[in-house]
């Protein structure tokens, strides 16, 4: 390294800027900090503001997991992003593929039909949603929870790009050899887009854990609330005992923190992918 | 796919007897069969069905009775779908230009830093990967009054009077749309980063050969290259501030909307709506309304952005 580039890295200006971007980093994880220090923080000892607390204590998190009602919610969320990720990934790719690769007629209109979706707000459907869930006894259970994010417009519509670019070639030889379609499919496409099945997984999994309204409107008993709307519904019981409120946000954000630190850069790289191309 | 080997067997010789062309179109049929079912059912029934509600008078209970546009009618002369209109807008003008500038300026300095760049992002990322039920009780929590919340705390010991926050008509707007500003900022800085990673550096060499300042080149070459970046998030956040809704129905809980509806957002009036007061056809008016809204939205920012 030469002594101008040298000086140039360690130019006042660009160190400075360094220690801002760090620091708005920092302030970033204000939140965090403040929610994990709180939850360890006994009753008493709340209304001390310190960062590091006094005295660290595990009782909030004995008292919000004795009931076993957290980790009944936590259970829930879990199945249900897990299964309607699952779905999304093989129906969204399924489809995906056959809209890349197959020459039909009415093979446009299924592609338009489909990315017309995205201009209706989930929102706008919720009451018609609610209504079919009560027709068909669907209330208050996983399934009514589950249905309307099965497949979406979005997963379908990146992974259709990403089949665009898998060479003909391919899926040709495996025809001469005699596979059959959805072998083509299974064993030979599927696993050429492996970073975009991952990026869908990931944004899937993301959006059904942290989803909220629906569930909310779904669900009436509390053996099926998912995470964020236990949460809601226990905050409010317990309105005045922040530690404990903490401790249940604490408990709600735990399981995606460390997923993130574990897989942090497969996570920013389909965040983005699913971002750009979808 | 279980029907299509079915096909082949009991009508082998007809399936044997189709072209390679044929059988790859009931091979795609057959593979668009569930989904099909599934946009039809739970996309585009219930979307037309949202129509039809929101011209009926419905308590989910009796029959619905079809009262023409009669809510929309109602809903004009309703002076808190106006203040729920005016926050709903409020939250898209605030916060898209205040994350997008925060996100820009973050992701420009930081393209340029090596050293510690991943976890710096990754601080600003984490945010992101929270649940904003959750957050929202956090932030509420740091808008409490001095001896429980910390923003107040940190007002007070400054010397400065404690601000309401959620209590106040004018305050607890930005005070709610401010977790969602945050949550949403890593992700925004993180596809800014691709953005101005995918701008050739040959650009940047040849301009600073010609001696071009730092701040010309951002004017000159960053930014127009960023264009498609900069439409994608400028409609991906504005969207996602019109259909605001966790933050807001968390930390005003009790109050739903806030003092005086101050925070009410278009969504948690249909929430409102719908599953408290059980209106549906007057609910299903207002999501129509908010179709609307995000369609012009969307449509004008596409215009705007693109003609420039």
């Amino acid at each position: 390294m030469t002594g101008s580039s040298l000086m140039q890295r360690f130019a006042p200006g660009r160190v400075i800027v360094w220690l801002l971007l760090l620091a708005g980093g920092l302030l970033m994880l204000t939140p965090l900090l403040f929610m994990f220090s709180t939850s360890l923080k006994d009753s008493a000892d709340i209304y001390d503001l310190r960062l590091i607390p006094a005295a660290p204590t595990l009782d909030n998190y004995k008292t919000v997991l004795s009931d076993g009602r957290f980790l009944r919610w936590f259970w829930n969320s879990l199945a249900i992003a897990t299964i309607v990720t699952l779905s999304n990934v093989f129906f969204d790719s399924l489809v995906g593929y056959t809209l890349a690769k197959f020459q039909f007629r009415g093979r446009y209109l299924v592609f338009l039909a489909i990315l017309s979706t995205l201009m209706i707000p989930t929102e706008m459907l919720v009451i018609p949603w609610y209504v079919m869930a009560k027709n068909f006894g669907w209330l208050d259970s996983y399934w009514g929870i589950m249905f309307p994010g099965m497949m979406t417009a979005f997963g379908t519509f990146l992974m259709k790009q990403f089949f665009e670019t898998v060479p003909n070639d391919f899926l040709e030889a495996a025809r001469v050899d005699g596979l059959n379609e959805f072998a083509i499919f299974w064993r030979i496409a599927l696993p050429l887009v492996t970073p975009a099945l991952s990026a869908l997984a990931i944004f899937t999994f993301l959006s059904n854990w942290t989803a909220f309204i629906w569930p909310l409107i779904v669900t009436t008993s509390k053996e099926l609330y998912t995470l964020p709307v236990g949460l809601a519904s226990f905050a409010v019981e317990s309105q005045i005992q922040w530690e404990l409120i903490m401790t249940g946000a604490a408990l709600a954000t735990i399981p995606t923190l460390a997923v993130f630190l574990l897989l942090q850069r497969y996570i920013v790289r389909g965040v983005v992918l699913a971002g750009l191309k979808g | 796919m279980t029907a299509n080997t079915q096909v082949a067997r009991s009508g082998g010789r007809l399936w044997q007897g189709l072209s390679l062309q044929q059988k790859q179109v009931v091979w795609a049929w057959a593979f668009l069969a569930v989904p099909i079912l599934f946009y039809g059912l739970i996309r585009f029934y219930p979307t037309v069905e949202a129509f039809v509600i929101s011209t009926t008078n419905w308590n989910l209970m009796s029959s619905p009775s079809f009262v023409g546009l009669a809510n929309f009618k109602r809903l004009m002369a309703d002076p808190v779908f106006w203040q729920v209109f005016r926050n709903t807008f409020l939250y898209l003008l605030i916060g898209t230009p205040v994350s997008l500038v925060l996100a820009f300026t973050i992701a420009y300095h930081l393209d340029r830093v090596r050293f510690m760049h991943g976890f710096i992002r990754a601080l600003y990322f984490l945010p992101f990967l929270t649940t904003a039920t959750a957050m929202a009780w956090v932030w509420r929590w740091f808008y409490q009054p001095v001896p429980i919340g910390l923003i107040n705390d940190v007002i007070s010991s400054l010397g400065f009077s404690q601000q309401p926050f959620l209590r106040s008509t004018t305050q607890a707007l930005p005070a709610v749309l401010a977790p969602a500003i945050w949550a949403g900022l890593g992700f925004q800085v993180v596809i800014f980063l691709a953005g101005l990673r995918a701008i050739p550096t040959t650009y940047y060499e040849a301009a600073r050969i010609d001696g071009v300042s730092d701040f010309a080149i951002l004017r000159k070459i960053t930014l127009p290259l960023l264009k498609p970046t900069i439409i994608f998030l400028v409609v991906f956040s504005s969207i996602g501030f019109l259909r605001i809704f966790d933050q807001v129905y968390n930390m005003t809980s009790g109050d739903p909307g806030g003092p005086l509806n101050a925070t009410k957002p278009l969504v948690l009036m249909i929430y409102q709506t719908a599953f408290s007061s059980f209106d549906m056809g007057y609910a299903a008016a207002q999501t129509v309304v908010l179709f609307l809204v995000l369609l012009c939205v969307s449509l004008l920012q596409l215009r705007l952005l693109r003609d420039r």
